[in-house]
């Protein structure tokens, strides 16, 4: 009897088998369960050694069928992983990417740079004051710069307000704003009446900064702008100023940075002209100063091999998505 | 200026082989950007030589004109070649290149059969040779102007390096020879000898004439004027072709002797140069304003619209000549000229300035004069060019007439030292004594801490310390200065506004959002259109805008996102959400209007608070637009469309996030549609608005229906104190559901903010989970799950139907609630 019920254990190969032989060798109905009943009928001195027998044999059979129960549990359990396997290779692009605009993560790294330079981060309106974007940078109203071919102007004329042209009338607030020391770089957007093609657009960024202390000098303006290029550009960028010329600086100079084999124009820079301190009722004897100021755009263009500037203005997504979110 | 290298040689001693490259970074190291540089007659060999014209054959009956021209090239046997152009006669000079010559693009010369002939070499165009760009037709050479055989690459001085050099606005004086000369020779440190110092009228006398006078009647127009008046002059003779090819290396046209005579200074030595027919001048020459003089007619045939505060050169009668700028047709340089006044002025800058921007007339001569000619020049130029005149045209000098004085050089005084201190390099005093000499400057060294300097009269632009520090920085190289990291002030950070923009553009990047800078510039259909009234309807307009159909700027950030979401779907996208953050323009409210305000000083306080307050406030936005789907459909199912709802609940967050409670309200404002657009509100203020856009909106935009939008004012929004931490609570919560049915107009913000209020200080959190509308007399059905938690206990199951009931109790009360179970 037992010995069959362990061979009928050992015979089940899964477990709806397993679940029959339990019933017909293991459960209450089972031959060896019913031998086990028959023990109360049973004169006492048989039931002892009869007893004995049952017992160690329904152990037996209780064991061998937990063993096999085990495996097969197994078995099925492993089975189950196999069959529940897929193709991870079908990526579910459920949600679409976004992404900042790339003149914003260029923003945010400068501004990041300058922040652990010590600089502020000033920002100003972009209908400005003809006053703060001009006359007050040494432009003064007969300059070419200040004709309707290069500034938008609003009407009426009398308002005197224009799109900025720069981002140098923050550089004036501040220091209206502030006393010396000052340390401030200056991102926005700027306006300036050219036609939209591959290189110009009338809408475009730029990062100004401006410092104003006691004894700097022109050293501090190429130490700050080695540093800035080799942050954007990388370790081994090299720089060059050249002579220049821009009302609000004396002396003045075009920085270049060379990338890729070739000198590319960067942007201006130079002293603070003293008539500029002076309007902004700062002391040119005490304090001395520079400034500087790039186009976000040609960075970013010369950076990451943009070659058409309508990619940058258009907002077609393919563009943005590119960029993610800044993520690296 | 594009300038012929040879030209430069005769003032600075350069090198024999001077490359472009050296010519270049010379240049550059002392501030002249050079835009190109030409090698003129680069790949252009012999030979080449000067000829007649002695017979020309048409040929006919072939697709173009072709002549077959006998040419007397020196060579005692007639050479006939084929020529198609048609410009030049017998008895004319030509330039012919024959057999073996290798004309520039490695075109060789040979002898060959065309047209049923044979052509034993070619007659060159100006182009051909490499020269110019003139392909009109051949070269003619003026008459005797050359040998017949000889070398016509010497004779047009054909090989030439010729440089565009940009010069700035503060250097005026570079716009000749004369000044790039002494730029180039003191950047490569060789000698210079400056043209202005030679006598032009030495060994010519004054003959006896009726000299043309001249008076400056407006001082503010000229400080200097000089006439010299020629008689008996020819001016039908011939430019020499040194003249002319000097001209036209320099990117211009050479037209008569007189008037080349006076371009060919003005290019020489920086001095425009007028000459006028004496015999159309009535009296005196003036230097005066227009006046009530209102018409005038410049030698290019223009009738010229004169302002009263137009500069003019004029006689007692009539204007003659827009001053600086451009001469009068009545009064040119004719065939029939015989008698010539010759004007050189020190013109008022700004006057000339004016002058060509009001005629939008910009010459050779209103160039350089509105960026500053050398005063002491014009006398010289006209020495130079009464010499010519005499030389070239055989007139006689028969005298001058001057008004006005140059005045002195000026004086600066200064201390060495600060131009160290200035530059941050230690440069000797020999350094900056040589550099200050080589631009033409005299220094005197009066003390150690005292120098003064004697400004050259061609630089107005060094006024200063920091003029003198930059000449001094630039002749011995920028490259020279150290360079040193300075580093700034303690507490530099991001303000909490920049922390915003930041955070914002964050979160809806990595929801799925694209971000763009749209241009701010909006047309009146497009306020239309979108249906602005009010403030977002009232925008500034530009006064000289890109686009005359886009001349407003924008009081919101949808017509940019719509418009960009128009490209992305025309160019095949399908699901597409994107943001801007920027600024936009309303307050067009009468602003303070600020008169002139002086440079010189900083401005009074009340003067500064005015300029601010005359600058509009340009308040700060997020906007977005999503057409089509957030999550999509694909393989693992269906995806949802981003729906009304979505837009809503981001503008939210995007204010939560920001510390602030919210208040959200039914709105109908355009371009929304009119049920389905929330407006979001910060204690009483409308701070947001989300939803769907205008069924109307989308169709005239061409847009797919349902796309949403939201825009929120993130300047408007208050800046939270720092957060404070809530405790977490550890013991078990317990949930209780409540629906109750309300009036349809009840909105749902309203019962979920009654029961928040009735169920007490234990209630979790609250959730809408289910809405039916159909719910029967005007009622719809709400359905909201109560989570509570105390901190020190396990709630009673007493205890949380209390509560229930108490929530429910409250909306009943203040919603009409029914509860429904």
């Amino acid at each position: 009897m037992v010995a069959t019920a362990l061979t009928a254990i050992a015979g089940a190969s899964n477990l709806d088998e397993l679940k029959e032989v339990r019933i017909e060798h293991v459960g209450d109905r089972s031959p060896i369960a019913k031998a086990n009943q028959s023990l109360g009928q049973m004169e006492v001195a048989a039931r002892a050694e009869f007893g004995k027998v049952v017992g160690k044999g329904r152990g037996l059979v209780a064991s061998a069928f937990e063993a096999r129960q085990s495996v097969l549990e197994a078995e099925r359990d492993a089975r189950v992983l196999i069959e529940e396997r897929v193709d991870v290779s079908i990526t579910a692009k459920r949600t679409p990417q976004g992404g900042l605009h790339p003149l914003t993560i260029l923003t945010n790294e400068i501004c990041d740079l300058f922040l652990g330079l010590g600089y502020r981060v000033a920002e100003g309106p972009e209908l400005e004051a003809e006053w703060l974007n001009f006359d007050a940078l040494n432009i003064p109203a007969d300059h070419p710069a200040r004709t309707m071919q290069d500034t938008f102007f609003i009407e009426p004329l009398e308002s005197h307000l224009v799109l900025r042209t720069h981002t140098s009338p923050v550089q004036m607030r501040t220091m209206l704003e502030e006393k010396p020391p000052i340390y401030v770089i200056c991102p926005g957007r700027t306006y300036r009446a050219d036609e939209l093609d591959a290189t110009h657009t009338p809408v475009f960024s730029q990062v100004e900064g401006l410092v104003i202390d006691r004894g700097i000098t022109m050293a501090d303006l190429k130490g700050t702008l080695d540093y800035f290029a080799r942050s954007i550009f990388g370790p081994d960028v090299k720089t060059r100023l050249r002579p220049s010329f821009f009302p609000f600086t004396e002396p003045s100079a075009e920085v270049d940075f060379f990338f890729n084999g070739r000198w590319v124009e960067w942007g201006g820079c130079g002293m603070v002209n003293p008539k500029v301190l002076r309007a902004a009722g700062i002391d040119p004897d005490e304090f001395s100063g520079f400034a500087f100021g790039m186009g976000l755009e040609r960075t970013l263009m010369v950076r990451h091999g943009i070659t058409d500037m309508h990619d940058i203005v258009e907002g077609d997504i393919r563009f943005t998505q590119n960029f993610g979110s800044g993520l690296r | 200026m594009k300038i012929p290298l040879s030209w430069l040689r005769e003032f600075a001693e350069l090198p024999k082989d001077c490359t472009p490259e050296l010519v270049e970074s010379a240049f550059v190291k002392v501030g002249f950007e050079v835009e190109d540089i030409q090698i003129q007659g680069a790949g252009l060999t012999g030979p080449l030589v000067v000829a007649k014209v002695i017979s020309i054959e048409e040929l006919a009956d072939l697709k173009k004109p072709i002549r077959y021209v006998g040419l007397d090239c020196g060579e005692g046997a007639t050479r006939f070649v084929i020529c198609g152009a048609r410009n030049f006669a017998e008895g004319d000079l030509v330039v012919a290149a024959l057999p073996g010559a290798v004309l520039p693009g490695e075109f060789a010369i040979s002898a060959r059969e065309t047209y049923g002939k044979t052509s034993n070499g070619m007659i060159c165009s100006a182009r051909e040779l490499g020269i110019s760009d003139d392909h009109q037709g051949i070269i003619v050479l003026a008459p005797n102007s050359a040998a017949i055989g000889e070398d016509a690459i010497a004779l047009l001085e054909i090989h030439e390096m010729v440089i565009d050099v940009a010069v700035n606005p503060d250097r005026g004086y570079a716009l000749s020879a004369r000044g790039l000369a002494r730029e180039l020779a003191l950047s490569l440190g060789v000698a210079y000898k400056d043209p202005a110092t030679i006598d032009y009228l030495a060994k010519i006398d004054a003959s006896h004439g009726k000299v043309v006078n001249v008076k400056i009647s407006d001082p503010t127009g000229a400080d200097y004027i000089i006439i010299r008046t020629l008689e008996n002059v020819d001016v039908k003779a011939p430019t020499p072709l040194w003249m002319s090819r000097r001209i036209e290396k320099c990117g211009m046209r050479s037209i008569s002797l007189a008037v080349d005579i006076t371009n060919y200074v003005m290019l020489e030595l920086g001095q425009p140069l007028h000459a006028f027919d004496a015999d159309q001048v009535d009296g005196t020459l003036h230097v005066q304003r227009a006046g009530n003089l209102k018409e005038f007619v410049t030698l290019d045939g223009q009738k010229r619209t004169l302002t009263a505060e137009s500069l003019l050169i004029a006689d007692d009668k009539k204007p003659l000549a827009l001053a600086g700028t451009m001469g009068g047709l009545d009064s040119e340089v004719t065939d029939s000229t015989k008698r010539i006044a010759l004007e050189a002025a020190h013109f008022d800058p700004i006057s000339i300035a004016k002058n060509s921007r009001s005629q939008r007339l910009s010459s050779e001569a209103s160039r350089r004069l509105e960026r500053n000619v050398d005063p002491a020049i014009a006398t010289v130029a006209s020495a130079r060019a009464t010499a010519l005149l005499v030389e070239l045209a055989g007139a006689s000098f028969v005298g001058e007439s001057v008004d006005g004085a140059v005045h002195d050089n000026r004086l600066i005084t200064f201390d060495p030292k600060a131009i160290c201190n200035l530059i941050g390099f230690s440069y000797s005093d020999d350094q900056m004594a040589h550099a200050l000499t080589a631009i033409g400057g005299e220094i005197e060294r009066a003390s150690a801490g005292k120098w003064l300097f004697k400004v050259p009269t061609w630089r107005p632009d060094l006024e200063v310390l920091s003029d003198l520090a930059e000449e001094v920085a630039r002749v011995h190289g920028y490259d020279l200065i150290p360079s040193r990291l300075p580093t700034g002030k303690e507490g530099a950070t991001l303000s909490p506004m920049q922390y915003r923009k930041r955070g914002v553009s964050a979160l809806l990047a990595n929801l799925g959002f694209s971000e763009i800078y749209s241009y701010p510039f909006v047309s009146p259909e497009m306020v239309a259109t979108l249906g602005f009234v009010g403030p977002r309807a009232a925008s500034f307009k530009i006064a000289n805008p890109m686009s005359d159909e886009a001349p407003l700027l924008r009081t919101h950030l949808l017509p940019g996102l719509l418009q960009a979401l128009q490209r992305n779907l025309s160019r095949g996208a399908k699901d597409v959400a994107l943001f801007e953050i920027g600024s936009v323009f309303r307050d067009t409210s009468a602003l303070a209007r600020i008169g002139l305000v002086p440079t010189t000083e900083r401005p009074s306080e009340s003067v500064i608070k005015e300029i601010y307050g005359s600058v509009p406030a340009q308040p700060l936005f997020v906007g977005a637009v999503v057409s089509g789907s957030l999550d999509r459909k694909g393989w693992w199912g269906s995806g949802r469309t981003f729906d009304w709802s979505d837009a809503v609940s981001l503008a939210e967050r995007i204010v939560l996030e920001t510390g602030n409670q919210v208040e959200i309200l039914q709105s109908d404002l355009a371009p929304w549609h009119p049920g389905r657009c929330a407006e979001i509100r910060i204690n009483g203020k409308p701070i947001a608005h989300a939803g769907e856009l205008h069924p109307r909106v989308l169709e005239e935009l061409g847009l797919p229906s349902r796309t949403c939008a939201f825009a929120v004012i993130l300047s408007e929004l208050p800046f939270a104190t720092q957060t404070k931490a809530t405790p977490v609570l550890t013991m078990p919560a317990a949930i209780q559901d409540i629906s109750l049915f309300v009036p349809a107009n009840v909105a749902s913000a309203q019962v979920e903010q009654a029961l928040r209020e009735g169920a007490g200080d234990l209630l979790e959190s609250i959730t809408l989970f289910d809405r039916y509308d159909q719910a029967g007399e005007g009622q719809i059905s709400l359905a909201f799950s109560m989570v509570f938690r105390a901190a020190d206990r396990t709630l009673t199951a007493d205890e949380v139907s209390g509560f229930r009931l108490a929530a429910g109790a409250l909306a009943v009360e203040r919603c009409g609630a029914t509860l429904r179970d």
